[in-house]
This record gives C-alpha cells, structure tokens and sequence, in this order.
C-alpha cells in the first residue's frame, strides 16, 4: 500500500481512485492513515460483510483467531466492471502499483479500439 | 601433576574460535531480519537477503565447527559450536516452514470477481468516518480496490 500512496499521482492522472479495505475499525484506520500519509481512503469492513462478498476472507487468521481479509487488488472501471484481478499466492507478495497501472493503460486502449 | 599442568597450559593457549561465534550471530540476524526486508518488496516478495545471511552464517558455523573438532588442541567451540549450530539450524527450520508454507496458505477465492464480471457494490466508512460507496468510486475511471490483511 505504500508503493501505492507512492505512486498515487499516476492513478490520479488516470482519473483513477483507490481504496483500501480491511476488517480495522475507523480509528485504527484513522491513525494508520495519518501515521503512514495514505491520501486514499481506508474502508472499514469490520464484520467482513464486504470482503465475504468478494470471497477474498481469510478464516481464523486474524489476532484472536478471527476471519481478515486475505490480499486482493482489483481495478473496477467506471462501468463496474472487474478488469483486472491479482489474487497472490503468498500473503508476502503483494501487488505492484505498475501492475495496476498496466492493468488501467491496457483497459482504457481497448475501450478506444 | 606434570600432565595437568601441561594441559591446563594447552588449555590456556587454545584460541578463540570466532567463525563460531560471528556465524552464530549472522544466522540468528538472518532470521531476525525478515520484519526490516519485508519493508522493501524486491526482498519481501522472496526472501533471497535471509537466505543468503543464513548462507554466510551456516558457512562460518561451518568453518567454525571443523576447526573446533578437527583440532580441538588449537580451537575452542566443541560444545558451544554444537549448540550454536543446533540453535542456528532450528531457527531457520522455523523461518523456511513460516515463509514457504504458512504465507503459502492462502485461500483460493474461486468467487472471487472475475474479469468481465460486475464488482459487487458497497458502501463503507473511511477513515474519518465518512459513507465511501463504490459508485463514489468509480467516477471518473474506475478505481483500484486493495484488500488487505490489516493493522487489527
């Protein structure tokens, strides 16, 4: 998510947002935010009703045993259509925000064709 | 009387040992180093700089330990090299099992979204409080959503 905000720009330039979500109450997200500078919103999904949806829940993996969020990135276009899923294979590895950024470029030249 | 003095002289001369004790503490900081290399994706996404620690303190352990048995007359570290060693080894048994099996445990998703499908819609507080829905979003094209593990 750093190299996220690090890059945050280049997403703004493509008149494309990003938000972050996890099962983080808003005070913890508060405090996240101001103590890493994320300018993008962090949603809280406290009961996991939005992650469940997505099927991106982790079971039993949280600090007292409780479901979390498993790493997912998406890119929603402005029609609300799924364009690019990365689902990792490892909790370490994340995506990359070129990855991302790819993933909109690549979007936005087929719409023209 | 003459032997003990003798050997107690032997005793006094042995030299320090110190690929032991440098390897020890490179294999201990390989694994311990993984929270500061997790920082950096390039060393986060595979665990190359632990490994190559772990390497160069095993190998000093190595040496260490060959010193110690193959001429224990010359080298301290019979005892205490086994136990760095021992110590050395199951610490990193401990890393390889987290790193290449338990982060290696995710779930598959197979509901998950997929390309081409609609993402399903959502409406949730930010971090100060505010309605963030995904129609919010998504003007003017698109966004990307990151779902993450969190700070709990």
């Amino acid at each position: 998510m750093r190299s996220f905000q690090k890059r945050f720009s280049e997403f703004t330039a493509r008149g494309v947002h990003i938000a972050a979500i996890s099962i983080d109450s808003v005070d913890i997200n508060r405090g996240h935010a101001q103590q890493m500078h994320f300018t993008f919103p962090l949603l809280s999904d406290a009961d996991a009703a939005v992650i469940r949806r997505y099927d991106v829940l982790h079971r039993g993996v949280g600090p007292k045993n409780n479901d979390i969020a498993r790493p997912a990135e998406f890119y929603v276009d402005a029609n609300g259509t799924v364009q690019w899923v990365n689902l990792t294979e490892n909790i370490a590895v994340r995506a990359r925000p070129e990855q991302a950024l790819s993933a909109i470029d690549a979007t936005k030249a087929g719409r023209r064709d | 009387m003459d032997l003990e003095d003798r050997l107690g002289k032997i005793d006094m001369k042995r030299k320090w040992n110190w690929p032991l004790w440098l390897g020890f503490v490179v294999a201990i900081a390989s694994v311990f180093s993984y929270e500061f290399f997790a920082q950096f994706p390039i060393t986060r996404d595979f665990p190359w700089a632990n490994l190559l620690l772990f390497g160069i303190g095993a190998a000093l352990l190595l040496v260490g330990l060959f010193r110690a048995f193959g001429r224990p007359q010359l080298y301290r570290g019979k005892v205490f090299g086994s136990i760095f060693a021992a110590i050395s080894l199951f610490l990193f048994a401990f890393f390889a099992y987290e790193t290449f099996y338990v982060l290696r445990q995710v779930p598959l998703s197979a509901q998950a979204p997929r390309i081409g499908e609609k993402a399903p819609e959502f409406t949730l507080p930010e971090q100060n409080g505010k309605s963030v829905a995904l129609g919010d979003l998504l003007s003017p094209n698109g966004a990307v959503l990151i779902f993450y593990r969190g700070h709990w």
